[in-house]
């Protein structure tokens, strides 16, 4: 049971992150791939930098943020009485900000692929946008969307920087994986280390496969 | 009825077994205190749950509204600091454990403070001066025995003395001033014969100490566990596992 939880944990983690993601990822890639704005570069730029950043940097500002004193800490504080700081909560906001490039570019470069022309002949033949979204746009960014989904989940659950950060290793609640792992290996538990780690291991393996098995069967979106 | 009556028991069931304890414990001691979870569990029903790290990031955690109803510190310095800033309850502070430093190597012959000067050893590792104190008693030993400047050049620092240990045991540095109680571990399958346990008068005693942290003051089963690290029997096991 002790070696399952944060097992279970880990993909609840990520599945509500991915989820999230799907989301705000949806408008926003479909944002950056068409606009002409200025500010597409810059909204671009802050969206790679989870990519780049080390997450202790991450970290450290989400411990900030996230606070009982922070932007985003303190009002939550305030409406429910604990800070986001080791909390489920504060890790999946913390998850969305860090996996956030895994989803976007994946979606954005799908979106570029399709093009604009499948939307105006939809809205020409008088589909509503969001119609025009699910039955046209959606189908033939279909490699994008399995791309982005699995990107962004395995890497929420590899996550370690971040969480040890502002996460606390609590189990049950904050304690994923790779912190799990990281404590195994501490009190010199190699046996419990190797089964998640092991586990971890096969399961992103099976999972990338997949996707890339699934993928092949998709028309590419060049078309 | 009789369905309803079950069903609401089976949702009124969590809350009667909701007695937990959160029990941030420095790194030293992780093991120990896995060790002697079960027998706590057994015998008041109520869950442990662990988080370990160095004593110095569980500080800052605690100080960045970590939910912990006690910390088991590896030092006096950091409940003190809690009592401070009124993170911690000021009267619940007690030493739960000395702790002692030795000098660790991962084969098996005979170590002693000569091996330090040996040129054969590339790699000294210590944890981290600034966030575990059996970082900082290693720094005094060194500094006391005249080493400190000729070995600063070899050190290898590692988080927490759960690093300082893999960084010896995975062979990354010769030697490795860590815990006795990790020697003792009977997890650790390197050596667990030859060390050189370091001489009491060259470091400040590690009096590690257990606090009551604000959080948890209002959960009974805080307290009760604090009792249960004050018992006789407990306080045995503890010396076994290589405390004073």
């Amino acid at each position: 049971m002790d070696l399952l939880s944060p097992v279970v944990l880990t993909l609840k983690l990520a599945a509500v992150t991915t989820l999230i993601l799907l989301l705000i990822s949806t408008p926003l890639a479909w944002w950056l791939a068409h606009s002409k704005s200025k500010w597409a570069a810059i909204v671009e730029t802050l969206v790679a930098l989870p990519l780049v950043l080390p997450p202790t940097v991450l970290g450290f500002y989400l411990l900030i943020v996230l606070g009982a004193n922070g932007v985003i800490g303190g009002p939550w504080a305030d409406l429910t009485g604990s800070a986001l700081t080791f909390t489920f909560s504060g890790l999946v906001i913390a998850s969305v900000i860090y996996s956030l490039p895994f989803v976007v570019q994946p979606l954005q470069n799908s979106f570029v692929a399709v093009g604009r022309k499948p939307l105006e002949v939809a809205l020409l033949l008088r589909a509503s946008r969001l119609d025009a979204f699910f039955s046209v746009i959606l189908p033939l960014s279909m490699r994008g969307y399995i791309t982005a989904a699995v990107l962004g989940f395995t890497h929420t659950m590899g996550e370690f920087g971040v969480v040890l950060m502002v996460g606390g290793s609590i189990p049950g609640e904050t304690q994923v994986l790779s912190i799990a792992i990281y404590e195994h290996v501490e009190v010199l538990d190699y046996g419990a280390a190797h089964v998640l780690s092991a586990g971890l291991l096969i399961f992103t393996f099976i999972v990338l496969l997949m996707v890339y098995v699934i993928n092949r069967r998709f028309p590419t979106n060049a078309h | 009825m009789k369905k309803l009556a079950f069903l609401i028991l089976i949702f009124l069931l969590p809350d009667v077994h909701a007695g937990e304890v959160r029990v941030a414990v420095a790194a030293n001691f992780l093991a120990t205190l896995k060790a002697l979870a079960p027998e706590y569990e057994a015998q008041s029903g109520h869950k442990l749950i662990i988080s370990g790290a160095s004593s110095g990031k569980l500080y800052a955690h605690i100080l960045n509204g970590a939910p912990y109803d006690v910390l088991l510190s590896a030092d006096k310095f950091y409940p003190e600091k809690l009592v401070e800033v009124d993170k911690a309850v000021a009267n619940s502070r007690f030493t739960y454990a000395v702790g002692r430093l030795v000098l660790w190597s991962r084969d098996k012959q005979p170590i002693d403070r000569a091996r330090l000067s040996d040129p054969d050893i590339k790699r000294i590792a210590i944890a981290n001066t600034r966030t575990a104190p059996y970082g900082t008693a290693a720094q005094h030993v060194l500094q006391k025995i005249g080493l400190w400047s000729t070995l600063k050049d070899k050190l290898v620092r590692g988080e927490s003395i759960g690093q300082t240990f893999q960084f010896v045991a995975s062979g990354n540095a010769q030697l490795g001033f860590i815990a006795l109680s990790q020697v003792l571990n009977p997890k650790n399958h390197f050596n667990r014969t030859s060390y050189w346990l370091v001489p009491q008068d060259h470091y400040p005693l590690l009096e590690q100490e257990a606090v009551l942290l604000t959080y948890g003051k209002n959960n009974p089963n805080a307290r009760n566990f604090l009792e249960f690290l004050k018992s006789d029997v407990v306080r045995d096991a503890i010396r076994q596992y290589g405390y004073l």
